[in-house]
């Protein structure tokens, strides 16, 4: 006896209601999670995006002996809490680096206080009634403007919101990342070079390889116990220094490279190292004229996405001393220096409302760097795809 | 009862003559060439414990197209594989008995595997050019053996390899694009084009037309016949037309036993075993 169709059809009901279900599911998912992201991007881009600015205000500075002993006296009474003390503290300098600004009295923008720059972005300023009265009266005339913040790019951390910048954290994660690279890239790239074109496959290469795998999960953290353990009170290298942060990194990185240089080595079909042996390579003429050429875009992108996991890692550093308090850009491997995301994490411990936007904007130029090494990761792979 | 009689067809006239001059085909053709290539005597392969090779004995002649045929798994990549050892490559692999080429065993210690691939080469199954310009494709294997150093000689070289196979008027403008941008049946002539750029002795063709298309085999097949003047070709084919038209020996394989091996006219006219027989004319796989 065979089923109608009207039979066959109430039957199928159920199941198409039952998918149904399930695709509202994973769709309602998704959209969460896109609901997550876009909070998370709009809340930073609201509170960092003022970062990017910082007030400055327009005021006579008059370049005399008594500036030079004290900086205050070059600005009127009345601006003088308005303008910023960092900017105060420059004076003597410049007056000695131009004597011929002696002795002359000029209309100057100058760097605000942070309490003005909060003031202008309509947050909650330490602004007395009167000097509230004065900034309002400066900006009617137009001489107290919100401008483009270079010295966030340009300069390191400060005490005073005002000067902090994220220059000197971005150097320390440059070297650090440097670091990380040239021990990480070439010990990874020949470790898997090693198991996946010349080693047999037995017992101690597979304890190898599950070790490795296993490496690859252990808690970021566990990394800056052991790099303190080994590189500082070891092997004697210099706390909070790129040059342990980048080696303990590397303990991180290694697997991720090994594993990633491994898969694009193996995705190489074997019909190209038939073809190197027929002609009579040996196994290194193989791997080095055939197969690394082939696979050397995935190898970048996976060692791009090791390094940008590496970019994003706190939790190490901290454990080796790198959340300094570093003022000066510093280009060097051996000095005391810090990283973005430490400094991130210092500058939301502060206090002073004015660093929660340098907090956003630190995290903003982060994920903008993050964003352009994945983006860079998926263009190599997209450009070099090819399939054989 | 059916099985013994097979096998007491098998040990008829042909076994004899196998006996009495192990590896010889059967009858030789004499109009050929018979100095020797390639003497394989009492060759035994096992992967692991699969004994994949049993007690193989052939002459292999030089610039003569042999073919070796046989149902599917019966050992015939196998066999082409011992003779420039890229069973080497496989894991597990136990070889027992000679293979000899220019008086010297190619499985002993002394002798290098890649000298050996370098007189022996090899084109496969499925065109597998190098992912790599036209040019690189056949200059990158004399370079590396040192076979050239001034670059006009090497393009003398890549020219002369890929007039050979028949190649050259279709790429000679082309030289710079990737092999793998060719056709099918143009990659695998590249394949040979690569394998005679080294000047090897022999010439190992596994299916070497299996993955194209009629007028590609057709070509390739014409190829061999113009090859074997400078080349020792061995190939495998499942196609019984291919080797009846271009082998001038045949080797029938059977479950990793060399049944018989003749030349190409006698084993296709009159097969002296009834495997033999029974595989030309279709009756078997
Ligand atoms: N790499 C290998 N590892 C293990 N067994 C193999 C391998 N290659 C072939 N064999 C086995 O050896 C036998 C002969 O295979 P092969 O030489 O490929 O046959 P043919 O080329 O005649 O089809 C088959 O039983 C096959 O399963
Ligand atoms: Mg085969």
């Amino acid at each position: 006896m065979s089923q109608s169709f009207d039979e066959i059809t109430a039957q199928l009901k159920r199941r198409h209601r039952k998918s149904a279900r399930l695709k509202w599911v994973s769709m309602s998912a998704l959209i969460l999670a896109a609901a997550f992201l876009v909070v998370f991007i709009s809340d930073m881009l609201i509170k960092g995006l003022p970062a990017f600015q910082q007030a400055q205000i327009q005021v006579e500075v008059t370049y005399s002996e008594q500036s030079q002993q004290m900086p205050p006296a070059a600005v009127n009474e009345d601006v003088r809490r308005l303008v910023s003390r960092g900017f105060l503290r420059t004076l003597p300098r410049a007056m000695k680096q131009n004597p011929e600004l002696m002795g002359t009295t000029r209309m100057e923008w100058v760097l605000a206080d942070s309490s003005v720059d909060q003031y202008l972005k309509g947050n909650h300023s330490g602004l007395k009634e009167s000097q509230r009265t004065v900034v309002d009266k400066l900006a009617e005339q137009g001489r107290a403007e919100l401008k483009f913040n270079t010295r966030f790019f340009t300069s390191g951390d400060s005490k005073m919101p005002e000067l902090a910048g994220i220059a000197a954290a971005a150097m320390g994660t440059v070297m650090t990342m440097i670091v990380t690279m040239l021990v990480c890239f070439p010990i990874g790239v020949m470790t898997a070079i090693y198991l996946e074109e010349f080693a047999t496959d037995n017992w101690l290469t597979q304890t190898i390889e599950i070790n490795i795998n296993n490496l690859a999960a252990v808690p970021s953290i566990l990394f800056g116990l052991l790099g303190l353990a080994i590189y500082i009170n070891f092997f004697g290298v210099p706390r909070s220094t790129p040059i342990v942060g980048g080696l303990t990194l590397a303990l991180m990185t290694l697997p991720v490279i090994i594993i990633a240089t491994r898969t694009a080595l193996r995705s190489v079909p074997d019909t190209i190292r038939q073809a190197a042996f027929g002609v009579g390579c040996s196994r290194w003429q193989v791997v080095r004229d055939h197969v690394l050429p082939v696979s050397l875009p995935g190898i970048l992108t996976g060692s791009i996405i090791g390094l940008a996991q590496a970019m994003g890692e706190t939790a190490p550093l901290i454990i080796i001393g790198m959340v300094a308090f570093i003022p000066d850009v510093s280009a060097s491997f051996t000095d005391a220096s810090t990283v973005m995301p430490a400094q991130i994490f210092t500058w939301a411990g502060e206090p002073d409302r004015a660093f929660v936007e340098k907090t956003a904007g630190g995290i903003l130029v982060l994920l903008a760097v993050l964003i352009s090494l994945n983006a860079t990761a998926v263009w190599l792979r997209k450009k070099f795809e090819r399939r054989w | 009862m059916i099985n013994e009689q097979i096998a007491r067809a098998e040990t008829g006239a042909p076994k004899q003559a196998h006996d009495s001059s192990p590896g010889q085909p059967v009858r030789v053709n004499e109009d050929a060439n018979h100095d020797l290539s390639i003497r394989v005597r009492d060759l035994n392969l096992w992967y692991g414990k699969n004994q994949a090779l049993k007690n193989v004995n052939i002459d292999i002649f030089q610039k003569n197209v042999t073919a070796l045929i046989g149902p599917s798994g019966c050992g015939k990549s196998t066999f082409l594989r011992c003779l420039n050892r890229m069973n080497d490559l496989i894991k597990n692999v136990r070889i027992e008995g000679l293979v000899e080429m220019d008086g010297r065993d190619v499985n002993e210690a002394k002798m290098d595997e890649i000298a050996l691939r370098r007189r022996v080469g090899m084109v496969f199954q499925k065109p597998n050019p190098f992912p790599k310009s036209i040019y690189e494709n056949i200059a990158y294997a004399p370079r590396m053996h040192d076979l050239v150093s001034r670059k006009s000689d090497q393009d003398e070289l890549v020219e002369q390899a890929l007039r050979d196979a028949g190649l050259w008027n279709e790429v000679k403008d082309k030289l710079a694009e990737p092999g793998t941008s060719l056709s099918g049946g143009q990659q695998q002539r590249l394949c040979i084009a690569r394998a005679i750029a080294v000047k090897p002795d022999v010439i190992l063709m596994d299916e070497p037309t299996s993955a194209l298309d009629p007028i590609s085999t057709a070509t390739i097949e014409d190829l061999m016949d113009k090859l074997k003047q400078q080349f020792t070709i061995v190939t495998v084919t499942h196609n019984m037309q291919q080797a009846a038209r271009v082998a001038d020996y045949t080797a029938f394989f059977h479950l990793g036993e060399l049944i018989e091996y003749n030349d190409t006219r006698m084993m296709f006219s009159n097969p002296h075993t009834k495997k033999a027989e029974d595989y030309i004319t279709g009756r078997y796989g």
